[in-house]
């Protein structure tokens, strides 16, 4: 369905003709539209492969056309999907996995234990609880067609938890040809298992995808839960439409151009809430968090007291209110896991919630601060993001730091991030962003607590003691002390600065009212849904 | 058009090289030095710095530019230009995909511009002095006095929210109906066409004003000939040169810098995929667009100046 | 910047521009202009708001305003009140403020970029006028330039070097230039062909007396006339510049990046937009007619004509 040169007399003539066609053709066709439901997403999708790419687009697209080997409910359990049961040996180092029946590739293969294990692999490859995973896995092995086995060196069930996970990066299982593809590159052939197919002669880079039912897929008879349970696909095709401007995306839902909207702006909610036409729901309960970061590798916040003194200085409330408007939208929290999930601590809550500009100027002045300048990075294009330096530039300002916050694209401030030089010579000092909450509920997923110096995430925090901690996460499986684990890395990244939490919000999604059986889910989920017509 | 203009034509396309030419190099060069790594759009926020290293190499951007170019260059000349560096999609298809709502909304504001504003135009020359040519001046002069998305948000509010009768956004090729097609263009098509009426409207009244005190239109009036056909015979084909002009730059700028528009309306065209490529640093499809761009612009001056010679015999190459 | 503000070119006007400017330099151009525009409705009203503007932006700070960038995200999206005489902003910031400094800001950019491009193209279109040798290469490279979309430039060179007012101003500048070259450039190539130039070079005139004294003079008026249509699109071209994100930053106000941070809430606080946009359409619109008026003035011809 590409649009290719045309001249535009033939355009002319060929629509003149096809207005009379599809006329005609009405009284044989199936009513196609009432089967399409039309969807604008957070953001456009371009990169189509969701293990290389940490984008939640991407993610949300994995589940549209793959399926996972095991799903997480909303109780936070792990449940079966794709593998039916799983047996673990006595020493509870062995766990083998049996795959369910009717399980098909889109190109009409069957799916293997094979298919499985590479695609277990190239996840382990990149994503970084994967990459934990891979540390404590001594062997892979593929039983027979439709069974394998993985051994660990400690008992843990980390990899049921890894398997399951939701958020960036899920371990999505592909064809073994496609799985085999080194993880530093983007898959070219989009073939999954999953409820949908990827159509690809219909996809548009930044316009358009387009998915279809994939009507060989075998849903499982649990009801759906997050991502367990049987997804059930009720329409025909979906289609993501790509929208750039906030206004005219409220305006097309309203006028019936879109069927769903999965991110209204939080100042046109009211346009949409008061139709009785449609819905506004919060579909993921948990939302997102927001947070800073410090480059750690110069001054001024190689400097721990000057990092409190920071952290004292700014306060959730202006930032949230900033980005969301209205405080029904956000929540504060000090939890670098996430308010509300099994390893919640509250520990720094009173640094990070409230302001304290007086504290702020004391530490500073104890720090022997030197007016360093603090280069605050701000993304202009970004809408999530592009709020909150500019409440930190203002908050530090307060507190006597000297502040010069720098406006640029997004791809400039992903290049300048990645930076390690002084902030005057290209570097940075404070770089903000956001992430969905369901991605760091544990010290393993959560990226931003791995403080191993040059290689962590940018920014790059160097504490030993934390990656001990972690390290002795990654191996245990007792609950309670798993538990007083995430608590002590809770206290030692408060103490550090490791990460500033900024809070949590959720994100209204609006649609329309034919829709029904819209789910509650932490990714954005289209089984389930029906259309009236 | 004399027996000369074969060969002009084939110099100027001759001429067309070294431009084109110098066009690539200096942008390749500006991207290729400008901060940005395609490798964090592909791989997202929680990407590491050894992830987007392995992600650059693999994408060969690690090279240095004096062997990237040429490579590129090699691409081209045989045909390929290459595939996104996000998406994995042809630069052809991307481009050939967004050629045609590009090409529909340029017509039509194109068209609908020369229809309004050129009968503005000699209506204000005609009049000229008078309340009616002060008027149109001011009117036209407004169109172009706000930034697009102003009145495109005012066009918006008024025809397809309070109104309805035109929807808010997208596009529709011709095969999917003829009202599909056409209705979502009316709106873009006003928002845009304000700027161009004024603009053409003005030349077109200083041309015909220019003209119409040349001597042989004096001969014309005094050999009788009503007024009318005095400013439509003559006037206005002597004022044609500057009135192709600005027509031809037009449809220049109409092809590659509608972004604005394309990004409130919601049509997917070349405007909006420079911007998204610039922003995303996706290299092979922004220096696939500028070839494409420096080439229509090429072609347009040609014909332009081509056209020249159709509406006045004095030019000559 | 024609090719990412979807609004005027003008090029066109060079064209004619050039022709012209060849006959102005025959009478005293400038005391008529004056004399017929004190004369005009239009022209007066036009100076006048432009006169009123530009008080009202050297004297922002004591126009009763407060901060622009002073930020209360509590009291976000107000309408007109007594503390806020035109609302706040989504970061909660008075709008009466930042539209008062972005006032200085837009015609700084105007100026800006009307200096820049005028004596850049100016200098460049003499060279490539008066010396054949250079002529072709200099224009092929403006071909070049004109070529490359305007936001691909923008975009590149504000990344290079951050967003600022500098590089803003540079980044519309660039794209403007070869119309004022072409324009220039022509003038230059039309006089140089007169024959009394042609006997000032065979009597062994040394150019720059010659440039100064016969060419130069004659690119005054059409430059002035042009340089009116750059200013007023230079200021919109930052307004659509923000609009992409890629404008100036929000610590520097400016009526185009107030409109464009407020353009979400076009339905429920429209006058985040209209409130500049209507200023900066006045603003437009005047410099317009007074570029229109002094075209019309300097141009002889026209004069004869009425």
């Amino acid at each position: 369905m590409s649009v290719h040169i045309r001249s535009f007399p033939r355009i002319l003539k060929h629509g003149i003709a096809g207005l009379a066609l599809s006329a005609s053709l009405a009284c044989f066709a199936l009513p196609a539209s009432a089967q399409t439901l039309t969807a604008v997403m957070q953001s456009p999708l371009r990169a189509l492969d969701p293990i290389v790419s940490s984008a939640a687009i991407s993610n949300t697209h994995g589940y549209m056309i793959y399926d996972t080997l095991l799903g997480m409910d909303a109780e936070f359990n792990v449940q079966p999907q794709m593998a039916d049961r799983w047996e673990v040996s006595a020493d509870g180092k062995t766990y083998t996995f049996f795959l369910r029946d009717g399980l098909k590739w889109h190109d009409g293969a069957p799916v293997t234990a094979e298919d499985c294990v590479a695609s277990i692999k190239r996840w382990g490859a990149v994503d970084v609880m994967g990459q934990s995973l891979m540390g404590l896995v001594t062997d892979m092995t593929v039983i027979d067609e439709r069974s394998f086995s993985v051994t660990l060196d400690v008992p843990t069930n980390l990899i049921l938890e890894g398997l399951a996970k939701i958020g960036t990066r899920t371990a999505f299982m592909m064809p073994k040809r496609i799985a085999e593809t080194p993880a530093s590159e983007q898959i070219t052939e989009h073939v999954g298992s999953g409820p949908f197919r990827f159509v690809s002669g219909e996809f548009q880079p930044g316009i358009k995808v387009v998915y279809e039912k994939f009507d060989d897929y075998v849903p499982r008879s649990e009801p759906a839960s997050w991502t367990a349970g049987g997804k059930v696909v009720k329409v025909d095709r979906v289609e993501w439409i790509a929208m750039p401007d906030a206004l005219t995306t409220v305006n097309a839902l309203l006028n019936n151009e879109v069927d769903f909207v999965e991110n209204l702006p939080y100042d046109l909610m009211p346009m949409v809430e008061s139709n009785g036409d449609f819905a506004v729901e919060f579909l993921s309960p948990l939302g997102l968090w927001t947070y800073y970061r410090f480059n750690f590798l110069h001054a001024p916040f190689d400097n721990q007291l000057v990092r409190r003194a920071a952290m004292y200085a700014v306060g959730q409330n202006d930032i949230l209110m900033a980005l969301t408007g209205d405080p029904k939208f956000f929540s504060n929290c000090a939890a670098i896991f996430g308010c509300g999930t099994p390893y919640a601590s509250d520990y720094g809550a009173d640094i990070v919630i409230e302001p304290n500009i007086e504290k702020a100027k004391e530490l500073l002045a104890e720090a022997g601060y030197k007016n360093e300048p603090v280069v605050i990075l701000h993304p202009t294009d970004n809408a999530q993001v592009s709020t909150q330096p500019v409440v930190i530039a203002a908050a530090l300002r307060a507190a006597g730091f000297n502040v010069d916050l720098q406006s640029m694209d997004w791809q400039t401030l992903t290049t300048r991030r990645a930076s390690k030089n002084p902030p005057s010579e290209g570097g940075w000092s404070i770089h903000t962003t956001t992430g969905p909450l369901i991605g760091i509920t544990n010290p393993l997923i959560n990226q931003t607590v791995a403080t191993s110096g040059e290689k962590a995430w940018f920014g790059w925090p160097d504490f030993p003691e934390i990656e001990a901690l972690r390290g002795e996460f990654a191996r245990t499986s007792d609950p309670k002390r798993l538990t007083e684990l995430s608590a002590e890395i809770q206290k030692k990244v408060i103490d550090e600065g490791v990460v500033v939490p900024l809070g949590q919000f959720v994100i209204p999604s609006g649609f329309s009212t034919k829709l029904s059986g819209v789910l509650k889910s932490p990714v954005a989920i289209f089984w389930n849904i029906e259309k009236a017509d | 058009m004399n027996a000369a203009m074969p060969r002009y034509i084939a110099a100027r396309l001759l001429a067309t090289i070294p431009v084109m030419g110098i066009v690539a190099v200096v942008v390749f060069s500006l991207l290729r030095i400008t901060p940005g790594d395609p490798a964090a759009i592909i791989a997202g926020d929680s990407a590491t710095s050894e992830q987007l290293e392995q992600i650059r190499q693999s994408l060969g951007l690690d090279q240095p530019l004096y062997i990237q170019f040429p490579v590129w260059l090699g691409q081209v000349l045989s045909g390929d230009l290459g595939t996104s560096l996000i998406s994995g999609v042809s630069v052809s298809s991307m481009i050939s995909t967004r050629f045609g709502p590009t090409l529909a909304l340029s017509t039509s504001i194109i068209l609908f511009s020369i229809v309004v504003a050129i009968p503005l135009g000699v209506i204000a020359a005609w009049k000229q002095g008078t309340l009616l040519d002060r008027s149109v001046s001011a009117f036209s002069v407004l169109g172009f006095s706000m930034p697009v998305f102003v009145t495109a948000y005012i066009l918006v509010l008024i025809f397809s929210i309070m109104l309805g009768w035109l929807p808010v956004q997208g596009y529709r090729a011709p095969a999917d109906g003829l009202w599909a097609f056409l209705s979502r263009l009316i709106l873009p098509t006003l928002a845009l066409s304000t700027a161009y009426i004024a603009l053409i409207a003005r030349i077109t009244r200083t041309s015909v004003l220019e003209v119409m005190g040349e001597d042989y239109i004096r001969t014309a009036r005094a050999k009788g000939l009503r007024e009318r056909a005095v400013l439509t015979r003559h006037g206005l084909r002597n004022a044609a040169v500057p009135i192709i002009t600005v027509i031809g730059l037009g449809i220049t700028n109409l092809i590659s810098g509608v972004v604005v528009t394309e990004s409130v309306f919601n049509l997917p065209g070349l405007g909006r995929l420079v911007v998204e490529a610039v922003l995303a640093r996706d290299y092979p499809v922004i220096q696939g667009l500028i070839l494409l761009f420096s080439f229509i612009y090429i072609l347009i001056n040609l014909v332009v100046d081509v056209l020249y010679t159709l509406f006045d015999p004095r030019i000559r190459y | 910047m024609a090719h990412h503000r979807d609004s005027q070119m003008s090029m066109a006007d060079a064209d004619i521009e050039a022709a012209d400017g060849l006959l102005a330099a025959e009478s005293s151009p400038l005391r008529t202009a004056i004399r017929q525009g004190l004369s005009s409705g239009p022209v007066m009203l036009s100076v006048g708001v432009l006169a009123v503007i530009t008080l009202a932006a050297l004297l922002a700070p004591l126009l009763w305003t407060s901060d622009p960038i002073a930020i209360d995200p509590a009291t976000r999206l107000r309408p007109i009140s007594p503390e806020h005489w035109l609302g706040t902003d989504a970061f909660g910031r008075d709008v009466y403020s930042r539209v008062m400094y972005g006032a200085r800001i837009s015609l700084l950019v105007g100026l800006g970029v009307t200096v820049t491009a005028v004596v850049f193209g100016m200098i460049i279109g003499i060279v490539a006028g008066y010396f054949r040798s250079v002529d072709s290469v200099i224009m092929r490279f403006m071909d070049g330039i004109m070529a490359i979309p305007g936001i691909l430039l923008a975009i590149a060179l504000v990344t290079l070097s951050g967003a600022s007012l500098l590089t803003v101003v540079v980044a519309i500048s660039v794209p403007e230039i070869p119309r004022v070259v072409r324009l220039v450039r022509s003038v230059i190539l039309g006089v140089r062909s007169e024959p009394y130039v042609e006997a000032a070079i065979a009597l062994g005139t040394p150019a720059p007396a010659l440039l100064m004294r016969h060419m130069v003079p004659n690119t005054v008026p059409p430059l002035i006339v042009q340089g009116t249509f750059i200013f007023a699109s230079a200021m919109l071209a930052e307004a659509a510049m923000s609009f992409l994100g890629v404008g100036l930053p929000p610590e520097i106000p400016s009526w185009g990046n107030v409109m464009a941070e407020g353009r979400a809430y076009f339905q429920l606080l429209p006058g985040l937009i209209l409130y500049p946009g209507v200023l900066l359409a006045l603003t437009v619109l005047a410099i317009n007619i007074l570029g229109d008026a002094l075209r019309d003035a300097l141009d002889p011809r026209m004069a004869k004509r009425l």
